[in-house]
């Protein structure tokens, strides 16, 4: 638990300044409106988790939300198809986008940086070809979800705080965690310790891919439509939210909680910014300013542990 | 104190990093001698060297050079000296080429312009007065095969003035020819009055190369002989304060059943038709140089890279196993510990208990996959306990612990797995002695719990120690094998060289 303090701390520092500095913030309403802005960051922010810990990148996020999301709008409007064919039909979607990103990847060997790349591309372009360019409106057909909601939190918020807990017990309690911590610290040594890192990143990449298509449907709810240009740039928010978050990107280490805490730095941060009435470009330039600022405290904090011996002392414990 | 005759003496010399490393060393060494230095890994040997070129300052202590005091500064003051290192690990850019390489710093240029024409005649007149024209200047130097590197770094440190000259583990990356073709050099250049400093732990070298070896131990000079009469026995009880016999395992020990058949295993150019069996209860050596495809051996055998024919049987039956991949060997009760424990078999960041439960997590796991963690604690800490790990818990990252505890890790890992073949890739490589004497007994101890253990060396005392047999490799065949009581160094010397003469010309890939 000690290691989620420093982000609780960061958290509320976060909500005290701008409570004090930005009229109305400190509100039930601002909390609730921010909380159910984040879902799908948060969903993508649990899959990115795991292909940055298994020192893979997944630049594709954004585009696969995209088709997934084209994909559900176009079976509910186009061809009139029932909700569950079409929810199935975009997880469809994401589900294959991940698992050609991992098969490349994994049976190539190529760096998941230009697999990923090259699906961002190619994935944004069957959106606008699904699409035909249009956007698809589809709140009538889902009204029924739209208006679930607890305490004001909507259901794809409830669903995405399951996810990330889920996330966070299958890495740190299960075997298949285990494994991507291993490769992403050694592949090597995992390999000749009889693990297949091949199968392995092949089920986080289709994972990574199947999320982003939860996450479609997250933001599908909210707001009742697809538009080709969802989740444009999503990819890049959402590795700042899990490299604030602590996750390296060499591999072998972060968590999903701490990547969630990530999001809702991000996220308490634009809000308190747009209620100071700052711009956008202000925005983006205090983000990247927080981004470096984290992955700083971040080298800090663990270079206090592995301060290497010299190879040539005598080791002192024999 | 006859100073003059002496090219460099040191006198009192000390240095502390976190521990003494160095502590009151006196060594001396005459114009156009070769003075060998030896000692255990972490003996202070490279210390030594680093002080004597400028790499490191001493914390006390003297040195002259040609009679005057001499404290070099820095690598160029003591290249102003004449004094010159060549060491261990590579320093070259891959990208350059031969020639650039050797002349690095000073590469004739005309305006600023590279004068391609002199370099490349410079550079051929000087690797032709080395005897090294088979290696083409213009080459760039990475596709050169490691030792051909290694004689390019050494040209590179001829080509200039001269006087002192340190090689650190030159012959380590070497294959035999390349070896032979550094001794005839070094012959050479001891004649034209350089002072040479020589540091290895192959002892089977010195004899061929070295006038005088010093021997170092735990940073302090235990002593200097004669290289050719000193019987060899001396030298090692100088390194290690102890005899091996120790730990040396009494002959005719009788084995169980075979454990592991390899049949007609072949790699590309490096494993040839390898066939051998190893019993339970039985350790086999494998001897041989460096480069002879002792390595590849076993990585075929477990399946890290696939070999191109032959077959591995597990047991004593007629039907090999399927191993396509390490996951195949392990499920076949084979482990492999490679020769490069912090890149290929540790997970430095991570806890002890979770290098040690890693091979076999599954059953620690309640249905498979949700793992238990009070019980793998409990487990890990029993392993960790029984093979004596140094460690404060089994929390600690395996990166804070010493050479000897991480092996004593791996081998936790491989024992919790419950394998039966052990296959150990220089177990004892950048370990210190108290620590391999441990390793020696743990092998044994393994042997004789009924595990069949393969083990490479390039120590050949340590497997005349520990093994029960000693298979020798040599330019990818198995030449020879020989019983405990069979083999002297000579006879293994022999069979190591013997595919190499005339053979393998040293021409990298």
């Amino acid at each position: 638990m000690t290691e989620y303090v420093g982000m609780v701390f960061v958290v509320a520092s976060l909500i005290a300044i701008f409570s004090l500095t930005a009229p109305n913030f400190f509100q039930v309403e601002t909390f609730r409106m921010t909380a159910n802005q984040i879902p799908e960051v948060i969903i993508l922010a649990v899959g990115m988790t795991y292909v940055l810990i298994v020192a893979g990148i997944d630049l594709s996020v954004g585009s696969v939300l995209a088709l997934s999301s084209a994909v559900l709008g176009v079976c509910l409007v186009r061809y009139q198809l029932p909700l569950p064919v079409a929810v199935a039909a975009s997880l469809g979607a994401g589900l294959a986008c991940g698992a050609v990103n991992g098969s490349l990847t994994v049976a190539w060997r190529l760096p998941s940086f230009i697999v990923t790349l090259a699906m961002l591309q190619a994935a944004r372009g069957l959106t606008h070809i699904v699409t035909g360019q249009q956007t698809q409106y589809f709140r009538p057909m889902i009204r029924e979800l739209t208006s679930i909601s607890v305490l004001g939190l909507s259901l794809p918020f409830l669903i995405a705080v399951a996810i990330a807990v889920l996330g966070q017990i299958v890495l740190c309690r299960t075997v298949f965690g285990r494994y991507m911590v291993a490769i992403g610290t050694n592949e090597e040594a995992a390999r000749l310790s009889g693990i297949d890192p091949r199968r392995i990143k092949l089920v986080v990449f289709t994972l990574c891919g199947l999320l982003a298509a939860v996450a479609a449907l997250a933001q599908s709810t909210r707001l009742g439509s697809a538009t080709p240009t969802a989740g444009t740039g999503f990819e890049l928010e959402v590795i700042a939210a899990v490299v604030i978050g602590g996750t390296s990107l060499m591999g072998g280490r972060g968590t999903v909680i701490r990547s969630v805490f990530g999001v809702i730095i991000i996220a308490i941060l634009g809000r308190g910014l747009i209620q100071l009435g700052a711009a956008d470009p202000t925005k983006q330039l205090i983000t990247g300013c927080v981004i470096v600022a984290a992955v700083i405290v971040d080298h800090y904090r663990h270079s206090f542990r592995k301060a290497p011996l010299p190879t040539e002392t005598p080791s002192p414990s024999l | 104190m006859s100073a003059t005759q002496d090219l460099l003496r040191v006198n009192g010399l000390s240095k502390s990093y976190a521990a003494p490393v160095l502590c009151d060393v006196g060594f001396d060494l005459h114009p156009g001698e070769i003075h060998a230095l030896v000692g255990e890994n972490g003996a202070g040997k490279t210390t030594l060297a680093r002080i004597i070129a400028g790499l490191t300052q001493a914390d006390a202590g003297q040195m002259h050079l040609n009679g005057r005091p001499y404290a070099p500064t820095g690598r160029a003051a003591a290249e102003q000296h004449g004094v010159r290192i060549v060491m261990q690990e590579l320093n070259l850019i891959g990208t350059l080429t031969v020639a650039e390489s050797i002349f690095i710093g000073r590469i004739p240029s005309w305006f600023g312009f590279v004068d391609r024409r002199r370099l490349h005649a410079d550079a051929q007149e000087l690797m032709a007065r080395l005897r090294l024209d088979g290696i083409e200047p213009d080459r760039p130097v990475e596709t050169l095969g490691v030792g051909q590197q290694q004689l390019v770094e050494i040209a590179a440190g001829l080509s200039r003035r001269c006087d002192l000259l340190i090689l650190d583990e030159p012959t380590a990356a070497l294959t035999a020819t390349e070896v032979q073709l550094l001794f005839t050099q070094l012959e050479a250049l001891k004649d034209s009055g350089v002072g040479i400093i020589y540091i290895s732990h192959r002892l089977e070298e010195l004899r061929r190369v070295a006038d005088r070896v010093t021997v170092l131990r735990d940073g302090k000079v235990i002593g200097t002989r004669q290289a050719e009469t000193a019987p060899l026995n001396d030298i090692i009880r100088m390194m290690i304060g102890r005899d091996l016999n120790e730990v040396q395992r009494p002959a005719g020990r009788a084995c169980g059943p075979v454990a592991l058949q390899v049949r007609g295993l072949s790699r590309g150019q490096s494993v040839r038709d390898v066939s051998f069996e190893v019993r339970e209860g039985e350790i086999l050596g494998f001897a041989g140089l460096m480069g002879s495809g002792r390595t590849e051996t076993m990585r075929a055998i477990f399946g890290a890279d696939r070999p191109d024919a032959g077959a591995v049987i597990v047991g004593d039956g007629d039907t090999p196993a399927r191993i396509r991949s390490p996951r195949d060997a392990v499920r076949h009760g084979i482990a492999l510990l490679t020769e490069d424990r912090k890149e290929q078999g540790l997970f430095l960041p991570l806890p002890v208990r979770v290098n040690i439960s890693l091979a076999r997590l599954r059953a620690l796991a309640a249905f498979g996959h949700w793992i238990r963690p009070r019980e793998e604690s409990a487990v890990t800490r029993r392993l960790a306990d029984a093979l004596a790990v140094r460690c404060s818990s089994t929390e600690q990252p395996v990166a804070e612990l010493s050479g000897g505890n991480q092996q004593k890790v791996v081998i936790a890992r491989w024992l919790y797995r419950d394998c039966h073949v052990l296959l150990f890739d220089e177990p004892t490589r950048g370990i210190d002695i108290g620590a391999k004497l441990d390793i020696y007994r743990l092998l044994a101890d393994l042997a004789d719990r009924g595990k069949a253990i393969v083990v490479t060396s390039s120590d050949l005392l340590e497997l005349f120690a520990i093994c029960d047999r000693i298979c020798v490799m040599s330019g990818g065949h198995l030449v020879a094998t020989f019983k405990r009581g069979e083999w002297t160094e000579g006879k293994v010397m022999d069979a190591a060289f013997s595919g190499h003469i005339g053979g393998h010309a040293g021409k990298g890939a």
